[in-house]
């Protein structure tokens, strides 16, 4: 049970594939405007990844070494359709805003890196919780991002005023910055240097130190 | 001039990288030196340039609603097949790609060859095609959206490289060090390149 607590949790802030690992930032970037279509996103990338990981470790022994990868992306599409399918059924104003973005998590590394990674060494039941785990760390990244951008740059949040903007006649000036594609690597960029501070561990070191004495520390 | 005006908007203004965050962890892993990057470009732009086009005919003739009327099948509507023919295109070019460069130009094969296999996840290159689809762009228009595309993308690889090589000389804070510093620099340069929105041809 310890081992199984592990993979599912780990992967949230330790082992966070977004901000240490450095997959998935595609998405994780581009449909944070609002929270409503990230938290769609959220739910696509972790039924895809957990079902993915899943259908291919139960599968592990039968792949070809050779053409392993193909084989990936097949199954990876293939729950993709699914997924999109049933957004366009159920939720088809908030696919449209996603656009591109859900055809796109079969390129999403944090997939086919799981699935290489883990789901090809592992049980079925160990790599659906690898690949839950690393579907709500993803979700994480992007709910935290999406909650920041709607907040400060359109002042709501799902589309409910939470601070009174000018436009409605109240006292808060939105800040259009926000809603554009630079603010989301700032908040990526910023959020990496807080929880780099705060778990050091996973501090990089530089391939190249500048002398002591032209550090702004000692300046 | 409309063909200009769409190359300029698909290179700067929609640029893949820098406005949809397309092809993002290849960008951030592969452009520590800019010699690196311009190999990592040029690939893109050659696949960009070829899968585009290749999955427009592919879209037009078999997948569309009402596609397949020459074969006289009128009502069919394969168009949910698309993800997976798409991507099994460009899996299968890429590979093509690389073995006739490895049996005819092998200079180019040394030069590109490490670049290809990492092509295929590239999201710039699914998300190409998937916006070729979703503008419904016709074969021209599409094969100057790729090269636009392709270019611009190369264009923002090679550019983030050039930084981050004078980078190493900067007193960078501990924590922000390697990924924090480079996150904040595309965003940066997304900035700057949101500079050329206002242009109209």
């Amino acid at each position: 049970m310890g081992e199984a607590r592990k993979v599912l949790i780990d992967p949230l802030v330790d082992n966070n594939p977004v901000t240490l690992q450095v997959l998935g930032i595609c998405s994780a970037l581009a449909v944070t405007t609002s929270l409503l279509p990230a938290l769609l996103m959220c739910l696509a990338l972790t039924a895809v990844c957990a079902l993915s990981t899943a259908a291919i470790s139960s599968i592990r022994n039968r792949i070809p070494n050779n053409i392993r990868i193909i084989v990936h992306m097949t199954i990876i599409a293939s729950f993709v359709i699914v997924v999109d399918q049933m957004l366009k059924a159920y939720a088809f104003e908030t696919s449209k805003q996603l656009s591109v973005f859900v055809g796109l998590i079969i390129t999403n590394c944090i997939v086919l890196g799981r699935a290489e990674a883990f789901a090809m060494k592992n049980g079925v039941g160990m790599s659906f919780l690898d690949g839950l785990g690393n579907g709500l760390g993803y979700s994480v990244i992007l709910i935290f991002v999406a909650t920041v951008r709607e907040l400060f740059g359109a002042g709501s949040l799902l589309g409910y005023e939470i601070l009174h903007t000018v436009a409605n006649g109240g006292w808060y000036e939105a800040n259009g910055l926000m809603l554009l594609p630079p603010s989301a690597f700032f908040i990526i960029g910023l959020m990496i240097w807080g929880i780099r501070a705060w778990k050091s561990a996973q501090v990089e070191n530089p391939d190249y130190q500048i002398h002591e004495v032209h550090r702004t520390e000692v300046l | 001039m409309e063909y200009i005006a769409l190359f300029i908007q698909a290179a700067f203004v929609e640029n893949l990288a820098l406005a949809f965050f397309l092809g993002m962890c290849t960008f951030l892993a592969v452009s520590k030196k800019v010699e690196t990057a311009i190999g990592l470009g040029a690939a893109v732009i050659v696949i960009q340039f070829i899968t585009v086009p290749v999955n427009h005919l592919i879209y037009t003739y078999l997948l569309a609603p009402g596609a397949l009327s020459w074969a006289g099948l009128p009502g069919v509507d394969l168009s949910f097949l698309g993800l997976v023919s798409y991507i099994g295109v460009i899996a299968a070019l890429v590979q093509i790609l690389e073995m006739t460069l490895d049996k005819h130009f092998p200079k180019l094969y040394n030069a590109l060859g490490i670049f290809l296999p990492l092509i295929t996840v590239n999201c710039a290159i699914l998300g190409g095609t998937l916006f070729m689809v979703e503008r419904s762009y016709d074969l021209p228009e599409s094969v100057v959206f790729s090269l636009g595309s392709g270019f611009g993308w190369a264009l923002a690889v090679i550019g983030l490289a050039g930084i981050r090589e004078k980078l190493k000389y900067s007193d960078v804070p501990e924590g922000l060090q390697g990924l924090g510093i480079t996150f904040i620099i595309t965003g940066l340069m997304s900035l700057s390149f949101m500079g050329f929105s206002g242009i109209q041809l």
